[in-house]
């Protein structure tokens, strides 16, 4: 392996944009990195060298002429949920298996105007829809720390490419924990901004109001990096914030003294186990260590946080999903007529748990349901958010666990609930629309695989948490403590 | 002998009005009929994934222009909501639309009917949505679904703005229906909100008819009419399905409640589909799109742009004594209604500039092609000859000469007037002396006038008229010429 692929994005930018290597180098290492180990850990569905090298090429071209790009030569993942023009655009679904997208998300093309190369789309649950990649239709990704383990998801490839250094940073997108909980699991940092903060024009949606899309990187640095990039109104979206964004890179900070840390009293982690509980109740003291003041705070709420997302998420997404009809694009299944032709398109083209949240989805806004079910849990959000505005009246920031156990063995997690119960402790800073990450906190289990420490602040403060979880990272370096099996 | 009872209809109308906007209404392509298919389409009108609307605040601005022409009140806060059904050529299988706060609510539609008589028609509300593409059947069937092997579907008109105006069920025959679209339409047409072209589908209606004993307040089983393409089809179905009710009423049936669709063709409805079969929509507020907050600024800043409408003005026009037609007439030409408006406001006499405006200054602009808005001839210079030949300084046979004249570009008719000396003479003295002249060159006339031939006076009056050069008054002259003869 090329020492180059190991290095962070930003001293790929330091040293790109000093001339000291070019995108062309670090571009022919990555992708020599991704046909070594890719064909083990399926983190990519769609490989881009011609892109990637077309691009490294244009990136060195500014370079040359003098400009200075925020992330250039940085290799990138793009999760196949984002449209990048040109290339196959799949959801990770039958349904869009053949998708060539005419059109790139904003999120994606301002990664690329900031210098970062495209290295290839990345494998996710169908449709963003679950916590392991095993949703995928199309491929099956590895945990980089133990193959015979999920990566996490639904940005699990994103997050294991970055683990495997087969990019510098993956872009992930988070609906109810599909960044902080693959990060956790391949022990890299995945970063959730506010609900708003970054485009989705161009993001395959699951469910539009808590859709959000964020970075996953083996450093806080790279997050903010990724950050400043993307963050940022976009008149193509209406949901984006017209606001202005604080930079996150330049707001990294060495300790955490003056900052007042939540620790939320529902979410106790003794029920986790003897190990986990002491995994985390470690990481709060670590917290402690670096001069935060841990304060107790209340989400009287948090046990109705599975059930408020899951009739919302599913609401939207059968919604959502209904436009993938076989009419205009993706896969078609003839029939004797356009009602028969809908129903084997669909049938043949959605996986279990796409077509089980769509039944749920469109269940709870039928007619007679829609106030039981889609009202009831609108109003359960607003608490949410309520909580959250009082807890934060006594702290700046709120630690918790980012999964409730490390990466769990294929096939098994057999019923749809216990594999829900993994953003048991993402969802509610869903709920919430709140910046929100995971930052390795250490190992448990035998063998021993990377955790996630859960940082999240209140809305539009991701400057303030991306400092927070950079001094952390930087006094605890538990990520390096690990090593990837390939 | 059994008395019949006597039923009167009840009828509501849903109209469909395409609004006139630049774009479409949630992305940039352009709003315009026509074009070759699938020519003005982009990622977000054609459901492409990933892609998100944008509301057009053009279309936003038009749809409250249009409330406040009709009174209605405009809620300081409206939401779009997203309408669940599947169709081939509605390319998100959901419509955009507003469900329960609309743009505009309540409001009244003066229109009138073909003899003059002016009514009114509550609103219940108006709301904005889209348009979907359309859809085309090949391979047999006549264009007909049934029989067809194969359909194309059209985008261009996908997405374009549309509003939605749902009557009360205020009208009691088909020729009140006529006559409130026909206001709507020519109120949307002076609003510029829309071109309410029929032909071109930017106006589609349907009705809900009932009928009930007359004079009773309860409501009847109402049916709904569908595919009615013109005025004169919505007159006939209208007509039609209220004779089909009464047979049945009549003959001790039950009206089922029903959508019929209109047989241009055989002239009768067919049942379509009835209640049981009805969609549930499954509505819910769109995700991805923000409320829309109306403050009162904006409304004030809107309301300053509204014209005098068609139906204030036909009000005025029938004051002034004009029939329905020609106040019709008039209305219908709002350049000319407003060149006819400026002359009154410039001084001239109602009535006598409505007969040069609809009589002389008309025929002027049919044999010329220019319209008296465009002519040299200005409101004012009109409202100046109506002056002179209503305080008798002319008569209107000069007027008429001078109108022409004007039109030509001499410019002010007093100039003339006071130049060529055409001033009216009612001189007594100066006219018997004309009148001697001419019975004395006339012998035969006036024996035969005291022979009983009166009908030789009006040979007279002309030849006394020309030999005073057209100035002489000829009200004066016919009666003086009278009394020299008996």
């Amino acid at each position: 392996m090329n020492d180059i692929v190991k290095r962070s994005a930003a001293d790929i930018v330091r040293d790109v944009s000093a001339k000291r290597i070019s995108a062309r180098d670090v571009t022919e290492a990555v992708l020599a990195r991704v046909d070594e180990v890719d064909d083990r850990l399926g983190c990519y569905l769609t490989r881009l060298h011609d892109r990637a090298r077309q691009q490294a090429q244009h990136v060195d071209e500014r370079v040359a002429a003098g400009e200075r790009l925020p992330l250039a030569g940085v290799p990138l993942a793009v999760k196949d949920n984002m449209c990048l023009a040109g290339t196959r655009t799949t959801a990770a679904s039958k349904i869009l298996e053949n998708w060539i997208a005419p059109y790139t998300a904003t999120a994606v093309q301002r990664m690329l105007d900031a210098g970062a190369i495209p290295i290839g789309k990345s494998n996710l649950d169908e449709f963003a829809m679950g916590s392991s990649c095993e949703n995928s239709a199309l491929g099956v990704t590895r945990n980089p720390y133990d193959l015979k383990r999920v990566p996490g998801g639904s940005s699990g490839g994103s997050a294991a490419a970055v683990a495997a250094f087969e990019a510098a940073i993956g872009l992930g997108s988070d609906t109810g924990g599909s960044i902080r909980e693959p990060g956790a699991f391949c022990n890299v940092v995945g970063f959730k901004p506010t609900y708003g903060r970054v485009s989705r024009y161009g993001l395959i949606a699951f469910a539009s109001s808590l859709d959000q899309i964020g970075p996953l990187t083996r450093t806080v640095e790279d997050a903010a990096l990724a950050y400043d990039a993307m963050a940022g109104h976009d008149p193509m979206d209406s949901t984006s914030i017209d606001r202005p964004v604080e930079p996150a890179a330049s707001s990294l900070r060495d300790d955490l003294k003056g900052l007042r840390i939540g620790i939320v009293k529902e979410f106790e982690t003794a029920k986790l186990g003897p190990e986990i509980d002491a995994l985390y109740k470690r990481a709060y003291e670590e917290l402690a260590g670096l001069g935060a003041e841990l304060v107790e705070v209340a989400l009287p709420t948090a046990d109705y946080g599975l059930a408020t997302y899951y009739l919302i998420a599913p609401a939207e997404c059968s919604s959502n999903l209904a436009r993938f009809d076989g009419v205009r694009y993706g896969l078609r299944v003839d029939g004797a007529d356009v009602g028969q032709m809908y129903e084997q398109t669909r049938a043949a083209g959605f996986g279990a748990e796409v077509k089980r949240r769509i039944l749920i989805g469109t269940y709870a806004l039928s007619s007679g349901y829609y106030d039981a079910y889609y009202v009831k849990a609108q109003k359960a959000r607003t608490m949410f958010a309520q909580d959250f505005r009082k807890a934060f009246e006594r702290c700046d920031l709120i630690a918790a666990p980012a999964a409730s156990s490390p990466a769990f063995e294929f096939d098994s997690k057999s019923d749809p609930y216990s594999m829900y119960m993994m953003d048991y402790y993402t969802i509610p800073m869903s709920l919430a629309g709140l910046p929100a990450l995971s930052v390795p906190c250490g190992y448990a289990g035998t063998p021993a695989l990377p955790m996630g420490l859960q940082l999240a602040a209140p809305l539009f403060e991701e400057a303030k948490l991306l400092g927070a979880a950079h001094a952390y990272e930087r006094a605890t370096a538990h990520a390096a403590k690990g090593t990837v099996a390939v | 002998m059994t008395v019949k009872t006597q039923y009167e209809a009840v009828i509501g109308i849903e109209c469909h009005v395409e609004l006139k906007t630049r774009s479409k209404m949630f992305c940039a392509c352009a709003n315009e009929f026509g074009g070759e298919p699938n020519t003005k389409v982009c990622p977000v009108c054609l459901a492409l994934p990933g892609s998100l609307p944008v509301a057009n605040a053009e279309a936003i601005r038009h749809m409250i222009r249009a409330g406040l022409a009709f009174g209605a009140s405009i809620p300081a806060f409206s939401k779009f909501d997203r309408k669940n059904y599947f169709y081939p050529d509605m390319p998100k299988d959901y419509q955009i639309s507003q469900y329960d706060m609309p743009l505009t609510l309540g409001g009244t539609v003066r229109y009138w009917l073909e003899d003059g008589t002016l009514k009114e028609c509550k609103l219940t509300r108006i709301h904005l949505e889209e348009d979907t593409g359309k859809s085309m059947h090949g391979g047999g069937g006549d264009g007909r679904i049934a029989g067809s092997s194969f359909s194309l579907i059209d985008f261009n008109r996908a997405g374009v703005p549309l509003m939605e105006c749902v009557s009360e069920p205020d009208l009691r025959s088909a020729q009140e229906a006529v006559g409130y679209l026909e206001s709507l339409k020519r109120t949307f047409v002076q609003l510029g909100v829309s071109d309410v072209k029929m032909e071109e589908g930017s106006l589609r209606c349907d009705a809900n008819v009932s009928i009930r004993p007359a004079g009773s307040s309860e409501l009847g089983t109402k049916t709904e009419i569908k595919n009615m393409n013109s005025f004169r089809s919505v007159l006939r179905a209208i007509e039609s399905e209220i004779e089909r009710q009464t047979a049945i009423m009549e003959s001790g049936g039950r009206i089922v409640q029903e959508t019929r669709g209109w047989d241009e063709g055989q002239g009768e409805t067919h049942s379509m589909r009835s209640k049981e079969e009805a969609h549930d929509y499954r509505y819910f507020p769109d995700p991805d799109l923000v409320p829309i907050e109306i403050g009162a600024a904006l409304i004030e800043e809107l309301r300053k742009t509204i014209p005098v409408l068609p139906p204030q003005r036909f009000a005025k026009y029938r004051e002034y004594g004009m029939d329905a037609k020609q106040a019709t007439q008039l209305v219908d030409n709002s350049a000319l209604a407003d060149y006819y408006d400026a002359s009154v406001a410039a001084g001239a006499n109602a009535q006598a500039s409505m007969n040069f405006v609809l009589g002389d200054l008309s025929r002027l602009a049919n044999e010329t092609g220019i319209a008296a808005s465009e002519s040299v001839v200005t409101p004012a210079a009109l409202a100046e000859l109506v002056t002179l030949v209503e305080g008798k300084t002319i008569n209107s046979k000069i007027a008429k000469e001078l109108l022409e004249r004007m039109w030509a570009g001499e410019g002010s008719p007093k100039a003339i007037v006071e130049k060529e000396g055409l001033t009216q003479t009612s001189d007594t003295g100066e006219i018997e002396k004309l009148i001697d002249d001419i019975l004395a060159a006339n012998e035969k006339a006036a024996t035969d006038y005291k022979a009983g031939k009166t009908n030789i006076l009006g040979f007279l009056t002309g030849a006394v008229m020309k030999a005073s050069r057209g100035k002489a008054n000829p009200a004066l002259v016919n009666e003086l010429l009278r009394k020299k003869l008996e």
